[in-house]
């Protein structure tokens, strides 16, 4: 192996997010990674790989299915848990609902965003985890620019937003009672360029959907959405085809699609370089009221 | 990319806010949908210009009561560097907040009105931030356009802010004044036209040019082990790799170590960053080291080089911050966590409470909520410490309530 001279090139963002993911699985006893198939948690997967190599990663990855996601996400998850010899825990939404657990929405805007909560606050339960990795980053979001790195959750794996645990220097104070459990979020320092960034220098793959590529669309309140079974439509909402990509991955009934050329991962960084409109303005959950994220938060969404 | 983090502090009329809200918007980094956004929200409120502090308060409460009750992060860049500014509130209530954000930053901007001049808040700003010594220090002389851009104004309350600083602890800290205007634009990225008088940089144009090896206390290298790896694979049989990062300067391969509390000696034979093999592992980057020798380490241990020990001792005095509402007393025994080991730790005497606004200090029982005092602990086991002056990382700590859990106040060892 040739020995390179030092390490001062690596970004402090990844030195960071290594030194937080170490912490989890030093300070608990059953983390777990939450995976959407997106790409902040394929990035969190290759920093995981980072901070334990040559050891594999010392925590399964979990996977939130709505049953509305992009095929192509599906598809993609499934290799790379192959690929990595991975340990993939799924729980389905579509089970919530046929438990009576949770209510499907119906109409113009319903979604399955909002119901992936009784899920996963479910599974934290069945599987007992105390700490859950996730990739959500402060500067998507208002109420996410106030989210600590190490998030502490109550038994009813709410959020606290007024009463948060002071964060100091480096030091993760990572300890719980009992039926609590933490969200931990390695790259909530990181922009969506940075992300971008780093994908296209560590050359890792992304589902296809985040390049531009031909889909049958329709659009309503200034916003692309998919032509899907799984997205509510009006007869007089035309399908078109259109050339398109997604900026963010959620399920297909929140996620709108922005008008793109952009076919590779260079042309993709330089498209969000150049980007006048953030990236949760393409999330329809986030448009639903000012405090939309922040709710959802209380209630124990990620 | 270099990453930069800067801690402001001030109360909601100072123009903090507006001043992150034009910093966002003349380096282009508030898009058009956060605009809009916040257009509407100002014109709903009535307002007759753009209430930037929508763009960073991001709590319901905040946006009602027009607050910043917590730490914000905001994120802009350009391209040279990525910033991250950690918004604090101001009010003494909130001391806890500004050490917390300025825990984590290598320079502080601190904003003062034109028109009231150094204020008690300015003091106790000034004095977080030299407690916490942060390298850089900027005072924005902000709401010029308030003052005709008056030069005399300006060199006056420089003058007032010059005799706080002979009462620094810290003198090695580098201030610079720059006047600005944050809601007219003035010298905050582009050159104020009504500063004829002033020809240093604006404040961007200081901020760019700080370099990487000026922002950081550098101290010696300490290696606090995080986790240890053990494949257990064919390939990776006998591996064992003490993952950590490292602080305070740089480990090299073949340097001679020795392993705390141990004490025993060894040399560094391997530095990964995952797959690959470095000669020097350089400061603050998140490497796994392997020893040439079998020795036993674990968690919370740390790797020093030889002839560089920090001081090993189960007790210590200590620069306290306090951050509970349950108070603080002698004998309270709490769990000291210092980097990533954890010991029990007493209260053995709280000496004096020390007031942030330079008024003194003051003689106490028990610390409430955003004292700042000097208090001895013993441990109930050795810790392998530095003092805060020489080292950042080494020499600081937080304290966790034994019963709720909590972060309940930060240390800075004496």
């Amino acid at each position: 192996m040739e020995l390179m001279k030092d390490t001062s090139h690596i970004n402090p963002l990844e030195n960071e997010a290594i030194y937080i993911i170490r912490e989890v699985a030093a300070q608990f006893e059953k983390p777990v990674l939450l995976f959407s198939g997106g790409k902040d948690s394929i990035t969190l997967v290759r920093l995981a790989q980072k901070a334990f190599y040559p050891a594999k990663i010392p925590f399964p990855l979990m996977h939130i299915d709505t049953g509305h996601n992009f095929p192509e996400t599906i598809e993609f998850r499934d290799r790379l848990v192959k690929e990595l010899g991975l340990e993939l825990i799924v729980r389905n939404v579509q089970d919530s609902i046929d438990q009576g657990k949770v209510k499907e929405e119906t109409g113009r805007y319903s979604s399955r965003n909002a119901l992936q909560t009784t899920t996963l606050l479910d599974a934290i339960e069945e599987f007992k985890f105390d700490a859950c990795i996730g990739g959500a980053r402060r500067d998507e979001e208002k109420a996410r620019a106030k989210e600590r790195i190490f998030s502490v959750r109550d038994d009813f794996g709410q959020w606290d937003e007024k009463n948060q645990r002071p964060e100091l220097f480096d030091m993760l104070n990572g300890q719980i009672d009992l039926g609590q459990n933490v969200r931990v979020f390695p790259i909530s320092n990181w922009t969506e360029l940075d992300v971008w960034s780093y994908i296209e220098k560590e050359n890792i793959e992304i589902p296809s959907i985040y390049f531009a590529h031909k889909r049958k669309v329709f659009l309503r309140d200034g916003m692309i959405w998919s032509h899907s079974d799984y997205v509510y439509q009006e007869d007089h909402e035309e399908v078109l085809e259109e050339l398109v990509r997604f900026r963010t991955v959620g399920d297909m009934s929140c996620t709108a699609a922005v008008f793109s050329e952009a076919a590779d991962i260079s042309s993709v960084v330089q498209e969000i370089r150049e980007s006048t409109i953030s990236e949760r303005g393409a999330r329809i959950d986030d448009k639903r009221s000012e405090a939309a994220m922040e709710k959802r938060k209380q209630q124990g969404y990620f | 990319m270099e990453v930069l983090k800067i801690a402001t502090a001030g109360s909601v009329d100072d123009g903090k806010s507006t001043l992150i809200g034009r910093l966002l918007y003349d380096t282009k980094s508030l898009t058009t949908d956060k605009l809009e956004a916040i257009e509407k929200t100002s014109k709903q409120k009535g307002y007759d210009y753009l209430d930037f502090s929508l763009a960073t308060d991001g709590l319901v409460a905040e946006r009602e009561q027009g607050i910043t009750i917590d730490v914000a992060h905001i994120y802009f860049s350009t391209p040279k560097k990525s910033y991250i500014i950690a918004d604090t509130p101001g009010h003494v209530e909130y001391t806890r907040n500004m050490v917390t954000g300025a825990s984590t930053s290598q320079a502080a901007i601190i904003l003062i009105d034109a028109r009231k001049g150094v204020i008690e808040q300015t003091n106790r700003h000034f004095f977080i931030n030299n407690l916490l010594r942060i390298k850089n220090v900027i005072v924005a002389i902000n709401k010029m356009d308030l003052v005709d851009y008056s030069e005399e104004t300006y060199n006056a309350i420089k003058a007032d802010f010059e005799t706080l600083m002979e009462k620094r602890d810290y003198q090695d800290q580098n201030i610079t004044f720059i006047p600005v205007s944050a809601l007219k634009g003035d010298n905050v990225v582009h050159k104020g036209e009504n500063f004829s008088w002033y020809d240093g940089k604006t404040l961007l144009e200081h901020l760019e040019q700080l370099d990487k090896k000026d922002v950081f206390n550098v101290g010696t290298p300490r290696f606090p082990v995080q986790y240890v790896i053990r494949p257990k694979t064919d390939e990776f049989h006998d591996f064992r790799g003490f993952a950590g990062k490292v602080y305070g300067g740089e480990l090299s391969v073949g340097d001679e170590v020795v392993a705390l509390p141990s004490q025993t000696k060894s040399k560094i034979k391997d530095i990964y960053f995952y797959d690959k093999k470095f000669e020097t592992a350089s400061r603050r980057s998140s490497v796994t080291i392997t020893l040439e020798d079998e020795i036993n380490v674990s968690r919370g241990d740390m790797l020093v080089k030889v002839g560089d020990m920090p001081k090993i001792d189960k007790q210590f005095t200590a620069t306290i911050s306090w951050m509970d509402a349950k108070n603080m007393n002698a004998g309270g025994k709490y769990i000291i966590q210092h980097g990533v080991n954890k010991v029990l730790a007493k209260v053995d005497s709280i000496h004096h409470k020390i007031n942030p606004d330079y008024s003194g200090i003051e003689e106490v029982d028990s610390l409430k909520i955003n004292d700042i005092a000097k208090v001895s602990f013993k441990l109930n086991k050795p810790i392998f410490f530095d003092a805060f002056k020489d080292h950042r990382t080494n020499g600081s700590f937080i304290l966790i309530d034994t019963q709720s859990n909590n972060t309940v106040g930060a240390g800075f060892i004496n």
